[in-house]
């Protein structure tokens, strides 16, 4: 049951994770770019350690898990690497350095650039753990360090997370500011990606038929599958209109929703798989002491992070003047 | 190169590079909040400028160590699965709290930055200290973690498998308090002494602004307090050392032989071929008197050990050398700003002070990077020292070499631009020092 609890709370470290990923796709217009800039200065690094609370919960809580994704996912995840580098540097390098144009865009392509690579490979390597092609003998990885990731299913789950993404950080966008240009600009946007994350999902779900052969049946098996989905078209749906009628904090909450939701699916379509189909949760996990001490120090560091976040979002998010 | 020197290379060179950036993520906010508290006590401007400049470097500094730190957490799977494995569940609990301190950490750094205009004077103050406090959590946690790697606690071993662990336990083990009293202390050393030589080098180019000589005070306040219980901090590990990890002090020494009233060896070029450190100027009964506190105690030598247990000696002595003249240096330098500003009131008046603190500016990284190869290479052949060793620990993945050079490449450049940024703020206070920072 703990590590199930630790199943949902990585599940909401890694949406922090995706919402800090997203705000950075970095459309054209300088006005578009400032905004941006504005948006995620003060709160990117906050939101990046979502990412490095996930790796360290995963190594603490199931060791074995974790080397063994990362020995199976080794290019991938140093692809990862780059693209975080790349993307954190170049973002605080761009806001440093010189105001001219030229500084400006080079500092502004990486980061973009770099915004593209990253929710692509995570998408890839999360894919690559459903699709069942990572197989240990004992210690042995029979399945090479390329072909469990490099086939179509791990690929189409990572453009599904850009565009995802990308689909959630123009909604969010359009509540950032007041200037109604803008918000059409991303409001468009939305409307873009947020039709291009459907067909991408509906893409992963054909595909998952022979790139994910087990999750795939796990969930035609269970009864929670059509409801689940059902809520979450339901909740894209709602976000769609929201945004139409231009009623943008009820957009983001839906977009949010609807992404949480999206992450839990899957979640429980791949519980209790860590790696399908080798480790579990139950195989994996660390001694029920480290559980429980990994467990306490959660909660009591929540009880400390969840006022200090509330309190950053209402200092930067609250008034825009 | 081999697969496993390539990834101990790699590893090598990832945590050099965070280092020096997460030595200025703990002491820059310590500074920075005494500025802006003197800020607030005197209301002279200039404190508020120093303020203002300080917190624009770190947040690029802090920025960088966070994007280097987040590599370092997947490196540590990536390269070394074996011992994540292994461990993981040991030693995870200070990395986990580690990761809650960098929460709170970027968040009141967050609000540091660019809350100035949006919350109170007190409350920036106090996110100022609460990033400072948080920097130095941060440091403690993941150095407790390095401390068991030394002085592994907190399991029994069978059939090379851990069994019943206990976290809590390992998190107390014998390294971990001089190792992170050791390490704040020369994080605060090293970042107080290369910004007050930023300082003092601008002070000689005639500029006498009260901006840098207030500036030139904090830095050498905290660089120098650090700098002077250094030493005593370091004997302490020394001592550590000396009860847990015998071959590590005999590499440090270049103690071949077993010595009953063992000489202390300053300088001096170990040869394990010949098994001998000539050159070395010898103070008799030194190194027995300061490891053990006894001048008869027995030190044992490598001979004692199998040579594969032996780390590569030559290595290990000469960093040694290297922190501890670093550290006798800037303990000096240190002794010397308190007798000058007691004496005169101010530090700024003698050019040959000025000059002595320009010159002492790398010392202190120096000493960090030194420090870390004495105990990381000191530690070889093991990565959990007596436990597993490091070959054990690698990961399969063929052609490491080809992150190695990315990563190198990828830090060189992330490097170039820091001190081109940084020297280009510094610049600009120069020229404009009497004017308004925003
Ligand atoms: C500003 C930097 C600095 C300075 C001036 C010194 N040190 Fe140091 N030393 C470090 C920075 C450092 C470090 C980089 O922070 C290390 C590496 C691991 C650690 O915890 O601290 C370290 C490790 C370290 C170790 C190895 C600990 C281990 O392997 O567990 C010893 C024995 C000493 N130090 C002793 C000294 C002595 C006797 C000094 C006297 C002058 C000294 N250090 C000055
Ligand atoms: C507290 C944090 C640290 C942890 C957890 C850590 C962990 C490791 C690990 C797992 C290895 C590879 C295995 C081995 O060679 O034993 C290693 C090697 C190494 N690390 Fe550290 N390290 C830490 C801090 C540092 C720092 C700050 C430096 C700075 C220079 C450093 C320098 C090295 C070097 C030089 C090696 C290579 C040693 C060799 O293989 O000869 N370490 N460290
Ligand atoms: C002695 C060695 C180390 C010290 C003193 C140290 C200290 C720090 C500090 C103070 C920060 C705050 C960010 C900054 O100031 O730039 C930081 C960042 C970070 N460190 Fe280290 N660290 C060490 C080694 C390691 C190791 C071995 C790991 C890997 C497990 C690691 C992982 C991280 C991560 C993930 C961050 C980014 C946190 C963020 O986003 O704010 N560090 N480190």
């Amino acid at each position: 049951m703990i590590s199930l609890t630790f199943y949902v709370l990585m599940g909401g470290a890694d949406y922090g994770g995706g919402v800090w990923d997203l705000l950075a796709w970095g459309p054209r217009k300088k006005a578009q770019r400032e905004l941006i800039a504005k948006a995620i200065g003060p709160i990117w690094e906050a939101n990046h350690v979502w990412l490095i609370l996930v790796i360290v919960i995963l190594f603490t809580a199931f060791p074995p898990a974790f080397a063994a994704i990362s020995t199976a996912l080794h290019i991938p995840l140093v692809l990862l690497l780059i693209g975080i580098v790349l993307r954190g540097s170049a973002f605080i390098f761009r806001s440093y350095d010189k105001k001219t144009d030229a500084v400006q865009s080079g500092w502004g392509l990486i980061f973009s650039i770099a915004s593209l690579m990253t929710p692509v490979l995570l998408g890839i390597t999360v894919g690559a753990l459903s699709s069942g092609a990572i197989q240990f003998k004992d210690d042995l990885l029979l399945s090479g360090f390329v072909n469990s990731w490099f086939a179509l299913f791990p690929f189409a789950v990572g453009f599904f997370a850009l565009t995802l993404f990308a689909f959630l950080a123009a909604v969010y966008l359009t509540v950032e500011t007041k200037d109604i240009e803008l918000q059409n600009d991303f409001r468009w946007r939305a409307f873009l990606a947020g039709a291009f994350a459907g067909l991408m999902a509906l893409i992963v779900y054909l595909l998952s038929e022979n790139g994910a052969p087990v999750i795939r049946h796990d969930l035609s098996a269970s009864w929670w599958t059509w409801p689940l989905q059902i809520a979450t078209a339901t909740v894209a749906l709602y976000a769609m209109i929201a945004l139409w009628q231009r009623r943008f904090r009820l957009a983001r909450f839906c977009a949010a929703l609807q992404v949480t939701l999206i992450l839990w699916g899957w979640g429980n379509a791949q519980f209790p798989y860590l790696v399908v189909a080798d480790f579990t949760i139950y195989n994996s996990a660390a001694p029920p002491v480290a559980l429980r001490l990994i467990f306490i120090a959660l909660t009591l560091g929540a009880l400390l992070l969840f006022p200090s976040f509330y309190y950053l979002y209402r200092v930067f998010k609250s008034h825009k003047s | 190169m081999d697969d496993l020197l390539t990834a101990r290379s790699q590893m090598a060179m990832s945590l050099a590079f965070h280092i020096l950036f997460a030595a200025a993520g703990i002491a820059m906010p310590l500074m920075m909040v005494i500025a802006e508290w003197r800020w607030l006590r005197t209301r002279d401007e200039s404190y508020l400028t120093l303020t203002k400049k300080w917190s624009k470097g770190t947040a690029i500094l802090f920025a960088v160590g966070a994007v280097s730190g987040t590599v370092l957490s997947f490196e540590l799977g990536l390269l070394w699965p074996g011992f994540m494995k292994w461990s993981g569940a040991i030693i995870g609990l200070p990395f986990s709290l580690e990761g809650f301190a960098f929460f709170t950490e970027a968040i009141f750094l967050g609000i540091y930055l660019y809350g100035w205009e949006r919350v109170s004077v007190r409350m920036h103050l106090f996110s100022g200290v609460i990033v400072a406090l948080s920097g130095a959590a941060s440091a403690v946690f993941v150095v407790i973690a390095n401390a068991w790697m030394n002085t592994p606690t907190g399991f029994q071993l069978v059939n090379g498998q851990p069994v019943n662990i206990d976290p809590i336990a390992a998190m107390m083990n014998p390294a971990a308090f001089g190792q992170t009293v050791h390490m704040l202390l020369a994080a605060y050393a090293a970042v107080g002494f290369a910004v007050a030589g930023i300082h003092a080098f601008l002070l000689l180019r005639n500029n006498h602004s009260g901006f840098h000589r207030h500036a030139l005070e904090i830095a050498l306040l905290v660089g120098g307090s650090a700098a002077f219980l250094q030493p005593f901090s370091g004997d302490l590990i020394g001592q550590v050392v000396a009860q847990y990890q015998p071959t590590k002090l005999a590499a440090l020494e270049g103690q071949f032989k077993t010595e009953k009233g063992a000489p202390l060896r300053i300088g001096g070029l170990p040869n394990e071929a010949t098994q001998s450190t000539p050159y070395a100027l010898e103070i008799p009964y030194g190194l027995s008197l300061l490891a053990f506190h006894d001048p008869q105690a027995t030190v044992k030598g490598l001979e004692e050990f199998p040579r594969a247990q032996w780390p590569p000696v030559a290595i290990v002595h000469i960093a040694f050398q290297i922190m501890v003249g670093a550290g006798t240096v800037m303990m000096l330098v240190a002794i010397w700003a308190a007798w000058v500003k007691w004496r005169t009131g101010t530090l700024i008046n003698s050019r040959r002070f000025l000059w002595a603190v320009l010159l002492s500016a790398p010392l202190g990284f120096i000493g960090i990077e030194a420090g870390w190869t004495v105990t990381e290479v000191g530690r070889q052949p093991w990565i959990i020292y007596g436990v597993v060793k490091t070959a054990a620990a690698v990961t399969p993945m063929p052609e490491l070499q080809i992150p190695f050079l990315v990563f190198t490449l990828l830090y060189i450049f992330l490097a170039i631009i820091v001190v081109w940024l940084i020297a280009r703020q510094v610049k600009e206070t120069d020229k404009g020092t009497a004017e308004k920072v925003v």
